[in-house]
């Protein structure tokens, strides 16, 4: 029997995610390149609301949820081709916290298809300012079957390798965080950096605050939504959630403080978002003080990440897709097993009523299936968007031209131009 | 007839207008320019990369006079514009050919004012 109280509450959190993609996404990233370029990556995110949300009703779902073994563990089979044989009174046949009252099996599709839509969308910050807008098309398109239905089905789907395993994740900090990240780094080494001797400064930092702000409010979908109710658990991560997100944030402005001698908005405004990623696997699993110890983790380790290692490394991860999603994604999955609190899930009757212990509660063994599932993620992720883009350089091509480049990507890919001088 | 050109902080602005007013200047062309004297740039930091020699924000102000209005002119922006540190600008001031008015197509002095 489907509730209807929690069947409102994902509806309204699957709303919550989309608007994290367009706009919030676009304004954030948007506001980071030349103003040349700011269409053109609001275009990417845009671009990956109207694909995923085509292949994903059309097979990708079914492909990633379905019972059937097309690869045992690791993909479904086409049985929910074009949603076929979900009635919309048919409950969801999967549930977190509250099994008693499912949401309807379409809230549960729409739902993971804004997960599907927004991961390749982060993605897109790697690759700013160089990338031809077919390429992206087709990397889009090819990366969601390589890489994101598998990893979601691994993680997720009923007879997924790892869900089987107990891993804990309860909003993506496999499938959509450590996967962006690592996609990110992969295809930033494929494209080779920017040709502009100077990669800044960001044309609009208004943009990028709004649009972090808009990501840290669709977040309360992203995270306190995975309980798929609307019950304690989902107001227990949304606590943890703000939590996270607050501490990522100061700390980076304090550490740009106490090391650059101002607090910046975008060193901030970057915390924040680190801290949304560390605490996406964790939010349902963990108390607050594991959010805050979590959010801090994120925020200084992403820092240093983001500020030294980059530089030193020399790779153009333009809008630190990987520096931020990919880095606090995996000390989100490894610190949930550590920091997993078993009296946060056990009320719910979740893991037969023991409720999920991370390490530092006596479950050592949680730990090792998540390391193995971020081991896998990072793998899976690096070596699929290689290949995609291997797939895609020696048919599309994966750059625009110099000239092209030099003119900017909104004229030369979409022709027209963000802002006027004169009208 | 002369062109006076000169290159203010933008947070001056106020004060030029009103001293050129002052001086009964009532006629001037401003607009937005970036550039840097012997300040130099200024250092910005966008996640902790360093950018140096950013050019900083100006106004240049474009003013056509008669001969006998340079003096006073030169003086009321400078009577605006100077706080005495580095970054105060620079005036120039070119001969000028010709100035038509486009409504009456007067020419020369008659033009200007």
């Amino acid at each position: 029997m489907i509730s209807n109280a929690n069947n409102a509450w994902v509806l309204l959190s699957a709303a919550l995610i989309m608007f994290m993609t367009v706009p919030a996404l676009g304004l954030f990233y948007g506001g980071l390149v030349k103003k040349k370029n700011v269409l053109s990556l609001m275009m990417q995110s845009f671009v990956c609301l109207l694909v995923v949300s085509i292949l994903w009703v059309v097979v990708g779902y079914s492909l990633a949820f379905s019972p059937g073994e097309l690869i045992p563990g690791i993909l479904g089979d086409f049985r929910w081709t074009l949603l076929n044989g979900i009635s919309p009174i048919d409950p969801s046949p999967y549930t977190v916290s509250d099994p008693k009252g499912p949401v309807s099996h379409l809230t549960f599709v729409i739902f993971q298809c804004m997960f599907a839509v927004i991961t390749p969308a982060v993605v897109s910050g790697a690759f700013a300012e160089r990338m031809k807008f077919s390429a992206f098309l087709a990397f889009s398109v090819l990366w969601l079957f390589v890489v994101y239905i598998p990893l979601a089905h691994m993680a997720w789907s009923i007879h997924g390798v790892f869900a089987q395993k107990g891993l804990m994740d309860f909003a993506g900090g496999t499938v959509v965080e450590i996967n962006s990240g690592f996609s990110a780094l992969a295809g930033a080494l494929m494209l080779g950096k920017r040709r502009n001797l100077r990669a800044l400064p960001p044309h609009n930092l208004t943009y990028t605050q709004i649009g972090a702000a808009m990501l840290w409010f669709g977040w309360f979908g992203f995270n306190a939504g995975s309980g798929l109710a609307a019950d304690g658990l989902a107001s227990s991560a949304f606590v943890s959630t703000n939590t996270a997100a607050a501490a990522g944030g100061l700390i980076w402005a304090l550490l740009d403080w106490l090391l650059q001698k101002r607090p910046t908005v975008l060193g901030a405004v970057t915390g924040s978002v680190a801290g949304l990623v560390v605490i996406t696997p964790a939010a349902g699993f963990v108390n607050v003080g594991g959010a805050l110890v979590l959010g801090l983790a994120a925020g200084a380790v992403c820092y240093w990440f983001v500020v030294s290692l980059k530089a030193k490394f020399g790779y153009d991860d333009s809008l630190d897709a990987f520096g931020v999603h990919g880095v606090a994604g995996v000390i989100g999955t490894l610190g949930t097993g550590l920091l997993a609190a078993p009296f946060i899930t056990a009320p719910f009757g979740m893991n037969g009523g023991k409720g999920f212990a991370g390490f530092f509660y006596g479950n050592p063994a949680s730990f090792a299936v998540q390391l193995e599932a971020t081991v896998t993620a990072m793998a899976l992720a690096f070596f699929g968007t290689l290949a995609v883009f291997v797939v895609v350089r020696y048919t599309i091509g994966l750059r625009v031209s110099e000239k092209e480049e030099a003119i900017g990507l909104d004229i030369t890919q979409h022709n027209e131009k963000a802002y006027t001088l004169i009208e | 007839m002369k062109l006076i050109v000169a290159i203010i902080q933008p947070f001056r602005l106020e004060e030029v207008k009103q001293a050129l007013y002052g001086a009964d200047v009532q006629l001037m062309t401003v607009s937005e320019v970036l550039g840097h004297g012997r300040q130099g740039g200024v250092t910005e930091i966008y996640r902790g990369s360093r950018e140096t020699g950013n050019l900083l924000r100006k106004i240049r102000l474009e003013i056509a006079i008669n001969d006998d209005f340079v003096d006073r002119t030169v003086k009321a922006i400078i009577t605006g514009a100077k706080t005495g540190e580095l970054g105060d600008g620079k005036i120039f001031v070119y001969n000028l050919e010709e100035c038509i008015r486009i409504r009456t197509e007067e020419r020369g002095q008659h033009a200007i004012g």
